[in-house]
Parts: C-alpha cells; sequence; structure tokens
C-alpha cells in the first residue's frame, strides 16, 4: 500500500536527519560478520526490509538479505533450514510445523506488530452497520462482477441504490490481505471497483458518496475517523466473540476482530539464534520496530507486549545447548 | 554573410525538426511497445470485449469502457462549453462596446490559465457536493461534475475561435441583413452564426480533442472505476486517468499490466487524431469564402 511503500524510507530519512540514533541498547560495540537470510511475508517485509537497512550501518560486517515469497512459500524453505528467519503474517500452519520438525528445525514465534482492516461506509448511510464475512464474500468475489451492484442485494431490507466500491490497489499487501481472508483466494476479487494504491483517494470517494462503501488499513481508518463510518464484521464463529465486532485496537489484539485484523510475527530458527549476528539483529528488531511500525499503517506492540517480546528472545537464547 | 546565414537556417530547421521527431519519437515508443500487448491479446478483445480490468486475476481487455468514460465526460464538457462560448462569442461581436472587448477576452483567457489540478479539485470539493443537492444519488466520483468543469476549461478556446471566425465575415453581409431590417438577434444567429461555422465547428472539435486529452480534472474528480455506462452520477474511468493510474502504480515493467498504458495510449492518439484531422478537413473543405 502507499503509505507503507513510501513511508518506510521517508522515516527512516527522518530519523536520520534528526540525528536520533537508533535505539542499539544491548549492542557491545563489537563488529561482527556473516550472512542472515530472511524470506516470508510481503505485509512484514517493509518492516523487516528497514530494520535490515538499518542494522547494516552499525554492523556493516553482517550481510542481511530479506526476500519476500509469502509466509506459505517462506515457510517452506524455513522448514527445510534454509532461512534463519521466516516473516509471517499468520501463525505456522502443523503442516508447516510437521516439515519443519522432520528437518530437525525448531524454532521461537516471536510477535513484531499487529495488522487490521477497516470496512467503511459513509457516515450517511444509515443502515449498514454490520456486515457478515459471508455478505462480504458474496460482494467481493470474482463471480459478483457485473451481477451484484445494489444494497439490497446483500440485504433485502437495504435499498434498491447502486453500490460504489472502493479498495486497496491490486498490488497492495493490503489486497492480498482483504481477497485472502474474505474470498478465499488471494489476489482474487471482482473487477468492477475503484482500486487505489493512494488511500487519499479511497477516502474522498467513501466520504463523498452515500452509496458507497470500502476497504482499507485500520491506521488510515483512525485519520479520518471524522470523515468515515466503520462497520462491524460477524465471522460468525462464537469463540472469538459473538455478533459483529468494530474493530480497534483492543479488538484487533485480542483476535475478536477476526479474520480482519491479524498479528505479525517473526520466526527464528534455532540453530541460527545461537550465531551472535541473529542474536543481535533480533534484539535490534525488537527494539526498533515500534517506532517503525505505527508509521507505516501497522499497529505497534504495547510497552508490556514489547518487552514481553523481547524477555521471550533472551529466555529463547539462553534456552539453548551451548553451541558446539 | 552567406556562412551566418547557413547557420541561422541550420538553428531554424533544428527548432523545427526537434517538434516533428518529438511526435515521431512518441508515436514510435507507443506502435513498438504496443505490438507486444496486441501480439499477446487480440484486436477483437481490445475493441469489442466490454470489460477492462487488466490488473485483476480475471482480465478482460475491452477498451470500451475507458472510451465511453472519455467520450461522455467530453461531451458533457461541450454541451456546457458550446453553448456559453457561443454566446460570449455573438456577444463580444455584435453587441459588446469595443473597449469592452479589448478588456474583456484577455480576461477569458485567463480561464485557460488556470491550472488543471486546480480545475479537479474545483469540481471535486465545490461542483459535486453542489450537485449532490439536487442529484442526491450521485456518487463522489462521477462523470457530470469534471465534465462541467472541463466545460468551463474549454470556453475560452470556444469563444475565441468562434470569434475570430464571427469577425471574418464581411460586413457587407451583416449591413444587408441589417438593411433588410433584421434585429441585431437575428443578424447575429440567423446570418453570421451560420457564415461563420466552419469556423465554429473546428473551435468545437479542438475541444473535443483538448476535452478527450484531459487528464487532471478527471483523475480527481471522475473516479478510477471503468465501467460501461452513460449515466453520468457513477464513477467512471477515462484513458487518460487509467494512465495515471498504472503509471503511478506498482505495476512490473513488462508485463501485460505494464502494457496496457500503451494500447491505452494509442486508443487516446487515435482518438485525438481523428479529431484533429476532421477539423482540418473542414476548414480545408467548408471555409465559405465572400469576396
Amino acid at each position: 500500500m502507499y503509505t507503507r511503500s513510501i513511508l518506510i524510507p521517508i522515516t527512516f530519512l527522518l530519523l536520520t536527519a534528526c540525528g536520533s540514533k537508533p535505539n542499539t541498547d544491548a549492542t557491545t560495540g563489537d563488529k561482527l560478520g556473516g550472512n542472515i537470510n530472511i524470506d516470508g511475508s510481503s505485509t512484514v517485509y517493509p518492516i523487516t526490509e528497514a530494520v535490515a537497512e538499518e542494522f547494516q550501518k552499525i554492523q556493516p560486517g553482517v550481510k542481511v538479505s530479506v526476500a519476500l515469497s509469502g509466509t506459505g512459500g517462506g515457510f517452506k524453505k524455513f522448514g527445510r533450514a534454509e532461512t534463519d528467519i521466516n516473516d509471517a503474517s499468520r501463525p505456522i500452519k502443523p503442516a508447516e510445523d510437521s516439515l519443519a520438525k522432520s528437518h530437525n528445525v525448531s524454532y521461537v514465534e516471536l510477535t513484531v506488530a499487529f495488522d487490521g482492516m477497516a470496512i467503511v461506509v459513509n457516515p450517511k448511510n444509515d443502515w449498514c452497520t454490520d456486515m457478515t464475512v459471508a455478505e462480504l464474500k458474496m460482494l467481493w468475489e470474482p463471480e459478483a462482477q457485473g451481477k451484484i451492484k445494489k444494497w439490497n442485494q446483500i440485504r433485502p431490507e437495504w435499498p434498491n441504490e447502486e453500490i460504489h466500491l472502493f479498495g486497496a490497489g491490486v498490488e497492495s499487501g493490503t489486497y492480498d490481505y482483504f481477497t485472502e481472508v474474505i474470498v478465499g483466494k488471494s489476489h482474487s476479487s471482482r473487477g468492477d471497483f475503484t482500486a487505489s494504491e493512494d488511500d487519499n483517494v479511497l477516502v474522498q470517494g467513501v466520504a463523498s458518496d452515500k452509496y458507497a462503501l470500502g476497504f482499507f488499513g485500520l491506521a488510515y481508518y483512525e485519520e479520518n475517523k471524522d470523515k468515515l463510518k466503520v462497520i462491524g464484521i460477524d465471522d460468525g464463529k462464537a469463540e472469538n466473540g459473538e455478533g459483529p465486532i468494530l474493530p480497534s485496537i483492543e479488538t484487533v489484539k485480542n483476535k475478536s476482530y477476526s479474520p480482519l485484523g491479524r498479528p505479525l510475527f517473526i520466526y527464528v530458527n534455532s540453530t541460527a539464534a545461537k550465531r551472535k549476528e541473529v542474536q543481535e539483529f533480533v534484539r535490534f528488531y525488537l527494539n526498533n520496530t515500534n517506532t517503525l511500525t505505527a508509521e507505516v499503517g501497522f499497529i505497534s506492540l504495547t510497552d508490556q507486549e514489547s518487552a514481553d517480546a523481547k524477555a521471550k528472545w533472551e529466555a529463547f537464547i539462553t534456552s539453548l545447548p551451548a553451541a558446539e | 554573410m552567406s556562412v551566418k546565414e547557413k547557420i541561422i537556417e541550420g538553428v531554424l530547421l533544428l527548432c523545427a525538426a526537434v517538434s516533428i521527431l518529438t511526435t515521431i519519437g512518441i508515436l514510435w515508443v507507443l506502435i513498438s511497445e504496443s505490438s507486444v500487448f496486441f501480439a499477446r491479446v487480440p484486436l477483437s478483445d481490445f475493441l469489442f470485449d466490454t470489460q477492462w480490468t487488466p490488473l485483476f486475476a480475471d482480465k478482460h481487455f475491452g477498451i470500451l469502457p475507458l472510451v465511453t468514460g472519455t467520450l461522455l465526460t467530453s461531451f458533457i464538457a461541450i454541451a456546457v462549453a458550446l453553448p456559453i462560448g457561443l454566446s460570449i462569442a455573438v456577444y463580444l461581436n455584435e453587441y459588446a462596446p469595443k473597449s469592452f472587448r479589448k478588456t474583456i477576452k484577455p480576461v477569458l483567457e485567463i480561464l485557460a490559465a488556470i491550472p488543471t489540478v486546480v480545475y479537479g479539485f474545483f469540481a471535486l470539493m465545490v461542483i459535486t457536493p453542489f450537485l449532490q443537492q439536487i442529484f442526491p444519488q450521485m456518487a463522489g466520483f462521477n462523470a457530470l461534475s469534471p465534465g462541467i468543469v472541463m466545460g468551463i476549461m474549454i470556453i475560452p478556446m470556444i469563444s475565441s475561435l468562434s470569434e475570430d471566425a464571427l469577425y471574418a465575415v464581411p460586413t457587407s453581409l451583416r449591413e444587408a441583413s441589417y438593411g433588410i431590417g433584421a434585429t441585431r438577434f437575428q443578424t447575429s444567429f440567423k446570418v453570421l452564426v451560420p457564415a461563420a461555422s466552419s469556423g465554429i465547428i473546428v473551435s468545437v472539435i479542438l475541444g473535443i480533442s483538448r476535452a478527450v486529452g484531459e487528464t487532471m480534472i478527471v483523475a480527481i474528480a471522475a473516479g478510477q472505476q471503468p465501467r460501461l455506462t452513460l449515466n453520468p452520477l457513477v464513477p467512471v474511468e477515462t484513458i487518460t486517468t487509467y494512465i495515471v493510474q498504472v503509471s503511478l502504480g506498482d505495476v512490473v515493467q513488462g508485463s501485460i499490466e505494464y502494457q496496457t498504458i500503451f494500447a491505452a495510449g494509442i486508443a487516446l492518439f487515435a482518438l485525438t487524431f481523428i479529431l484533429n484531422n476532421i477539423s482540418f478537413y473542414i476548414k480545408k473543405k467548408f471555409q465559405e469564402k465572400y469576396e
């Protein structure tokens, strides 16, 4: 998404321009060497890539390469011990876990941020306050193209007026995420909606059109709260909250705003975790990720969550058998 | 002396060549890049398919929705600009005092000097909310509002060219009309406008081709949703907007999505090229000669 891809370099320009040094905390100053291979989710990629760039400034001897094969593709390589760290936008699946076990790969899961999406309508829209995931699927799947065109096709009591759809651009991670969890297949949706990489177009479109509906990152809704109305989402599963749930930082974090809210992880291979440069890199990651994530449209960890993640990492390293 | 002449001649030739070579260069890029596109997408799909979704999983490459979007906004623009522009031209030519005419013409030209991005936001922020009072079901992005604003933008073009055409009508015709007892209004619309019709038509066609190529206003206010419709109240997408949208996105260079820009570009070029040629033809063929 626009904000995500553009803001990261800008953030770092600002950081360096202000002369504020990244928080290096436990870095002792000894120069490290080696390579760190990272692959995985394209959603987490911007954070990891930015952290990697900064890390290499203070540790020029370490070469960090970050690829973006997607969470699933990344886990395949991670399970075969081809990569040291995997970026993930969902927890590891049992099949991926058993692949890792069969290759004697053990790992630790660290939460680095939360990602959420908002479904918004015009403030003058007085009929739509919530939708189910099934209704969203019916509205957005490729088969809906040219067929589902009016509000009353979703629910008969809604007005007999044309619905105008707005959504994140097709090259954005937000679009992939939305189609994956709503339609069921990544990068697959109807084509007759206003798709823009520029969130301002989407906000303007929904804010000025009584019969509009759109989706984009939650952070962008938070910035434009006064012009938009967000609707609750019901995933039909009782275990994460009954009925429609409105998105907020809390509901994304406690997983009740499912499936449009999710945590983002990095997975670290335990063999790699014995290496000094990987230990330092992950420390650096956990120390600096919060300043970044908020800027690029994710929800940052709280101080407590951040401290927990750091503690988890330190405990994990000390629990490892000494390097041979 | 002759060397100096030769140098001057060479420099002048170079200046002329720059504009011609640029045109040839642009044409070359458009044709060579879009030939790759047309090798992958049959021309019949491009011309007759009714959907344009090259960025999505289910790809369709029918240019029709973009062409209708473009023509719809352009015709709304002309529907606004022609009556107003022509009235201004007639007023300036027949009714207004000479001194007034001298001051009002440059003022009108200012309309043409306003940056189109300003017009775009004017359409989005002022005209659209105003029209929504009249048509409550109107979408925030629509063809009507940018169409009207484009019309305002091309008023100077129409009025200025039409005024020149009216001015060129010989005084003898005007005097003859008054001589048989016609009023000013009758003289203007029954004698002068028909006599100057070729020039007026040319101004209209140039106005259309200006509106067809206009980018910023429609990109800001008309929406980005290619749809085959003549309803001016819903979001549409013009050819130019599509090119902007794809150029600004993260589309991979060399992919089919990327090549659609050039296919859309060549369609746009063909459209304005045809319009300009029609105007050139009319100018030559139908210019009435009064001696």
